[in-house]
């Protein structure tokens, strides 16, 4: 387990081990102090990943002498104050925490970003670890622009399934493999007369995306094709619309089209929930007995195979340098010390978040560490294998998940999947056209 | 006296400065913003009036509108209805009746985010208290704010509760102010209660109706933050008013230019509506006219 106070021994340690195994890098230990007395500013989402930041930024000035001011915001605020400050050309901050599946073609297109692959390379900047080898190759796609890094992967949040132990055992029934089996066990497990139903998962507008992709992913189909042509009216979509509009309408609780995480998180937890497919940082939750009726009774698995792939839908944080920052070498250390194998430890040990960098999310000690049942490591190191975007990387991500996020709602009313899905997508590509022109 | 008058001037340029900063420059930035197209991260150009033209084959705006405007309508009336009834009850005297009014009144007082996540919990169709207390009355367990036919009169019903208060002190003031002659008369000529207060109450407290009426209209046709706070627009976009459909335009979109175009456009309507309010309240005025005048 990690060390609350054994921050810089353990580092120094890392470091050691790092140069040993390091043979044709020159790398040392990188001039932490030489920034001593600069003041950077960081602009963090509200969330086990931003306040683990905030809680623990004493420890960065301890080792850098660099003072950090943050601010943590709730995420959606944080977005828009981000875009409109980066928009400005003069933010407010140096450090930007960044919702890859949302902002990523906003900070491209934007040049609000930093590159960092040079001070990747800098070794007196870099920690040796600090490579593109040692993220996940979704991490690396997110955090890339062409060949250059961007931003440095941080955490990623994989969708997976909660499902309850105790319903499935009273009905013997084996948790399923594929989407079948799933509707079929989702379908038995419902019992509204004793308010119990075998599936919930997010039906309103925007939230609803996630749940729905990662049902189009086992459907084999995506957003968008390989040129970037809209495929969300594809044979595929609407196959993925009319499960997902069949197991929200005929196994989740009434009112789901109004679900979002939070609505989804308190039926699961009162046990009235069979299964639950949603991000994997929910476990903490579900783990606590202050919170949970299921306490050492959840199951955590990835979503089952689809008729075609078996896919964890894939979103992620990462933490990227303003371009405009006058102290972009300091925001560097800062974001590295973010990620580094101490806070990534810490983050997956208290089930806050899934670090992007392999050294961390394979490490023994940090995974002894762990505070969440072994079933919820297994199932995120499961997850990693089978992980893929779960929304398209365009700019205009909030339009996409508000038009075709109403039409997947719409079908939890009883409209017909195909006719919304096409409605949906005729509204939607005039939007991204003018959006990849622009 | 043009030095008298010219001097006056010095005594409201602070007020004219801040009107101008707060009210009308940003309203002035945001017609020209409605004429040009600008995203973050681009350039700002001039499109001249093609927002607005959007706004026409926009389905999303014109059912918003009518949301907007439907969600209004309920939530002036009932208010209405509700703190008129209740003024007249507080304004009859019983014990502890200053106690019950501040209770009455508590709900104005509180953060409507932090009502909105209580109401978002009654409502829960299956853990909400809401529908346990219908089942101990019968009635079948209802979705709320959580269905599209329901989400709107469920807000409305939140609105209601926060600011029904408003209207009840509102009316209990013209209540107040009604002297006490005409009751005199009427009861000398045997006229009934529910007579007396159709034709001697409710026309002497109709302007402060009309009081209510505009401000509680206003406030209707601006509403935003329980909306979002507790629906998000959702289901689908069963709650999204215009509102809620400009913020996200602009601030989640980062669409600015036709945010402003929407923006303008209901700042019209806003302006049609309390300008019909307020011609509505001049007609219903009884000040200038002697009371009691039966002849």
């Amino acid at each position: 387990m990690v060390s609350r106070n054994g921050f810089t021994r353990r580092d120094m340690a890392g470091l050691a081990a790092g140069l040993i195994g390091a043979p044709s890098l020159a790398f040392a230990a990188p001039d932490y102090k030489k920034f001593a007395g600069t003041k950077l500013e960081a602009n963090l989402i509200k969330g086990p990943r931003g306040e683990l930041l905030q809680k623990y930024e004493k420890e960065f000035t301890a080792l850098t002498g660099i003072e950090i001011g943050s601010e943590v915001i709730p995420e959606q605020q944080q977005r828009q104050k981000m875009a409109i400050e980066f928009a400005s050309g003069k933010p407010n901050f140096d450090v930007a925490h960044l919702s890859y599946h949302v902002q990523k073609r906003l900070m491209e297109k934007g040049k609000w970003l930093a590159p960092v692959s040079g001070y990747m390379k800098n070794p007196a900047l870099a920690e040796p670890e600090n490579n593109e080898g040692d993220y996940s190759a979704a991490g690396l796609t997110y955090a890339k622009d062409g060949q250059q890094m961007l931003s440095l992967p941080w955490s990623v949040d994989y969708f997976m399934v909660y499902w309850n132990k105790d319903l499935f055992q009273k009905k013997g029934i084996a948790y399923p493999t594929n989407f079948d089996e799933m509707m079929k066990a989702a379908e038995a497990l419902t019992d509204p007369a004793n308010g119990v139903y075998g599936f919930v998962g997010r039906g309103l507008r925007n939230a609803n995306l996630p749940l729905y992709m990662s049902f189009l992913l086992g459907y084999g189909g995506d957003a968008l094709d390989a040129k970037g042509n809209l495929t969300t009216d594809s044979p595929e979509a609407i196959e993925a619309a009319k499960y997902y509009q069949r197991i929200l309408t005929k196994c989740a609780p009434p009112g789901v089209a109004g679900f979002n995480w939070m609505e989804c998180q308190s039926v699961f937890l009162q046990g009235k929930a069979a299964m639950w497919l949603d991000g994997v940082g929910w476990a903490p939750a579900g783990e606590d007995p202050t919170r949970s009726r299921v306490v050492g009774k959840i199951g955590y698995s990835p979503v089952p195979k689809g008729p075609v792939a078996a896919a964890s839908a894939t979103f992620g944080d990462g933490i990227g340098i303003a371009a405009a920052s006058p102290n972009k070498e300091a925001a560097f250390l800062y974001c590295q010390w973010a990620v580094n194998k101490t806070m990534g430890g810490r983050l997956l040990q208290i089930g806050g978040g899934v670090p992007f960098r392999k050294s961390v999310l394979e490490d023994p000690q940090v995974q002894a560490g762990v505070k969440m049942p072994k079933e919820w490591l297994d199932c995120v190191v499961a997850c990693s294998k089978i992980s893929k975007l779960g929304l398209p990387v365009v700019a205009p991500v909030a339009e996409f998940r508000d038009i075709i996020g109403a039409a997947l709602t719409a079908t939890l009313s009883g409209a017909d999947p195909a006719t919304e899905l096409k409605k949906a997508t005729d509204q939607y590509r005039p939007i991204l056209e003018r959006s990849e022109k622009g | 006296m043009r030095t008298g008058v010219r001097s006056y001037w010095w005594f409201l340029a602070p007020a004219l400065v801040v009107v101008a900063g707060v009210i009308v420059i940003p309203w002035a930035f945001t017609l020209w913003m409605s004429v040009h197209e600008w995203k973050p991260g681009g350039a700002i150009a001039y499109v001249g009036p093609s927002n607005y033209a959007r706004l026409v084959s926009d389905p999303r705006f014109s059912e918003a509108l009518v949301r907007t405007l439907y969600y209004s309508a309920l939530a002036v009336f009932l208010p209405l209805v509700l703190g008129t009834l209740a003024a007249l009850a507080f304004h009859e005297q019983f014990p502890m009746r200053g106690f019950l009014r501040g209770v009455f009144v508590m709900p104005m007082m509180a953060t409507p985010v932090a009502i909105a996540v209580v109401w978002t919990m009654i409502f829960q169709p299956q853990l909400g208290v809401a529908n346990y207390l219908l089942s101990l009355i019968g009635i079948p367990p209802q979705l709320w704010v959580f269905a599209p036919n329901t989400v709107i009169p469920s807000l409305v019903l939140v609105e209601t509760w926060q600011w029904t208060p408003l209207v009840m002190l509102i009316v209990l003031g013209g209540l107040a102010a009604i002297p006490t002659e005409p009751y005199e008369g009427a009861q000398i000529d045997g006229a009934s209660a529910f007579q007396r207060f159709v034709h001697i109450t409710f026309p002497l407290i109709r302007p402060f109706l009309m009081v209510a009426v505009l401000l509680r209209l206003i406030d209707a046709l601006k509403s935003f933050d329980i909306i979002f706070a507790m629906t998000q627009g959702g289901p689908g976009n069963a709650s999204e008013t215009i509102n809620l459909y400009l913020y996200q335009t602009a601030f989640a979109y980062y669409d600015v230019g036709y945010g402003s175009a929407i923006a303008s456009v209901f700042f019209v309507i806003i302006v049609a509506l309390s300008l019909a309010a307020l011609w509505l309240r001049s007609r219903a005025a009884w000040m200038a006219e002697p009371v009691g005048d039966a002849s």
